[in-house]
């Protein structure tokens, strides 16, 4: 087996490692203080691409400032969201979150259609990282690793607000003991919108850097909430460390994966959600059962 | 059985029957399978608790099983059928093992996965499964019979439909149901009064799957066709969707559900290309509006206005 190639696919596995991640950091931390579990993230995922698009194509605003913007867009249409109706369903058993994000699904995801067509729209890469540099005997895209070191550096970031802010202390007790947050007499209630518009905003930055990489599609983001789901079920939602590491352990070990055999590297990742499931049902990081 | 189920069979029956008159075979069809499909969620959902966002698996197993041997070996559609059951069951016993070690959302994210994941296999295993062509020219067989038109199709797999029926309302009825609903209610008492709780959710689950496969394998056959559309994650949205707008916990809300979402998809075929629209935002108006779904509802506005005559 050749170096160049294997360095190669792990890098690869780390791109998908990267949006895994910021995907599954969101989920858990709107299901932490919300929750509800949002299927809608893939859609937002495709709306944060999408925002960065019609940013260039309308406005001619570029790659840069879109990394700002476009989550920032997604994240005020999250807040409305939020206020008109995940606000309903909050206390129920979250099930009925699921049924209600869901149905937000289907809908944003056919109305772009609507409006779009299935067909992908490209996105050029930003010219200061369109060049590639070499890994061994073959080339790698700069961008690719930049998304790698984004996604890293904002994880870092999330985790830093996460450990050392007054916020980030509500979220923490919430995600990981949510009654008993309640219980000891903090509001948790007054950083639900803030926090829910704070996950969609990680999950439409997931997709602004996907723009260059992936035609921006409606339906871009439909199977990787599936394979984020199943991220969150190997690493266990009620940690935040948790869902980071997993996103980049799965990504790596699925495109290591595939070079023994391409087609499967998509069946690994679920492969492997059986394996935790025996071994240790509470998923790797979680430490209790969650309902 | 009390004379308001009698009643009701009696009603079913006859709709079942009419259905093809009324609409086009085709999407009498449809209807008719979906329904069984919805009925088999509602199976696991409402009386066992447990949301499977992965029936397609089971649904589309059964279809391509079904498919495969219909084709393959020529067979009557009923045995291809039983293989097809056959094949879902042996899908929803692993599948089912694994998800039921987690519970509530947890189990959904579960199922969800491992059917995208069959949805994966099936599309990479192009030897079995045809990739992307799917099987096609499925045969409609029944000897001494010619089942080949839709409408002929549609009577002579009716009875079919009706024992899986049977079978799910039997499974409610009977006290194995009843441990079932207990376990959905509250699982550690039943756990403590000594009942094997995983057992008892595992069967649920592998009857579900059986139930789903049922319905898949007559649709694929039916259709003479089996895609990869059947193993969809979309196939099974759609199945939750129809036994949630129906009412979850009434077993036949699904397929109320059913109707309902395929007569208006139907009619929205002229008009759009992406029905989610729709669909997605009924689904957002029953979480919203009436979380019990339309057939509880009805029956509570109807004791209303019988309440209100009888007051005078």
């Amino acid at each position: 087996m050749d170096l160049g190639y294997l360095s190669v696919q792990l890098f690869n596995g780390l791109v998908n490692g990267a949006f895994y991640a910021l995907l599954s950091l969101g989920l858990a931390i709107i299901f932490g203080v919300l929750g509800v579990v949002n299927f809608a993230h893939g859609a937002v995922y495709m709306l944060g691409a999408f925002a960065a698009y019609l940013l260039l194509q309308q406005v001619g605003i570029g790659f840069w400032p879109a990394l700002l913007l476009a989550p920032l867009g997604v994240a005020l249409l999250g807040v409305i969201v939020e206020r008109l109706l995940l606000r309903r369903v909050y206390g129920l058993d979250p099930l009925y979150g699921f049924l209600l994000t869901y149905g937000l699904t289907l809908f944003i995801q056919d109305a772009m259609r609507l409006r779009f067509g299935i067909q992908g729209q490209p996105y050029p890469t930003p010219t200061e990282l369109s060049a590639s540099v070499s890994l061994g005997v073959v080339g790698y895209p700069v961008y690719r690793l930049f998304v790698i070191a984004f996604s890293i550096a904002m994880c870092a970031a999330v985790w830093f607000l996460i450990e050392r802010t007054r916020l980030g202390m509500v979220v923490r007790a919430a995600t990981e003991r949510g009654e008993l947050t309640r219980a000891l007499g903090i509001d948790v209630d007054r950083w639900v919108t803030a926090v829910f518009a704070f996950g969609i905003a990680l999950a439409a930055l997931a997709g602004v850097l996907a723009a260059p990489m992936r035609n921006v599609a409606p339906l871009m983001g439909s199977e990787l909430i599936i394979l984020t789901f199943a991220v969150v079920v190997i690493g266990g939602m009620g940690s935040i460390v948790g869902a980071v590491a997993a996103g980049f352990l799965i990504g790596a070990l699925a495109s290591l994966g595939a070079v023994w055999s391409p087609a499967l590297e998509n069946v690994i990742v679920f492969a492997l959600m059986a394996v935790v499931l025996l071994v240790r049902p509470a998923g790797l990081f979680g430490a209790r059962e969650a309902t | 059985m009390r004379r308001r189920d009698l009643a009701f069979l009696a009603l079913g029956i006859v709709v079942a029957l009419a259905l093809p008159r009324v609409l086009y075979s085709a999407l009498a069809l449809r209807i008719l399978l979906w329904a069984l499909f919805a009925v088999s969620v509602d199976l696991l959902l409402g009386y066992g608790g447990m949301l499977s966002f992965g029936h397609a698996a089971f649904w589309g197993g059964g279809g391509y099983a079904a498919a495969l041997l219909a084709k393959t070996f020529e067979l009557p559609f009923p045995l291809a059928a039983l293989g097809g059951i056959a094949c879902a069951m042996l899908l929803a016993a692993p599948i089912g093992y694994l998800a039921i070690r987690r519970r509530g959302i947890y189990l959904a994210m579960v199922t969800l996965a491992f059917a995208q994941m069959l949805f994966y296999v099936a599309n990479e295993w192009r030897g079995l499964t045809g990739g992307e062509n799917g099987v096609q020219g499925v045969p409609k067989i029944l000897p001494g019979l010619s089942v080949g038109r839709t409408a002929d199709f549609y009577y002579a797999a009716l009875p079919l439909v009706l024992v899986g029926l049977f079978v799910a309302y039997r499974i409610v009825h009977s006290p194995f149901g009843h441990v079932l609903v207990s376990i959905r209610d509250n699982e550690a008492r039943a756990q403590a009064l000594g009942y094997p709780t995983q057992r008892y959710k595992l069967i649920a689950f592998v009857l579900s799957g059986g139930i789903a496969g049922l319905a898949g394998s007559l649709y694929a056959i039916g259709n003479s066709f089996a895609s990869l559309d059947l193993l969809h994650w979309t196939t099974s949205g759609s199945a939750v969707l129809m036994t949630v707008l129906g009412g979850m916990g009434t077993l036949w809300g699904g397929a109320v559900g059913a109707a309902i979402v395929l007569l208006l998809e139907d009619s929205l075929s002229s008009v759009t290309e992406a029905p989610g629209v729709v669909t997605g935002a009924i689904l957002i108006a029953i979480v919203l509006g009436f979380r019990r779904g339309l057939l509880p509802e009805a029956g509570r506005a109807i004791e209303w206005v019988a309440l209100r005559r009888r007051g005078g």
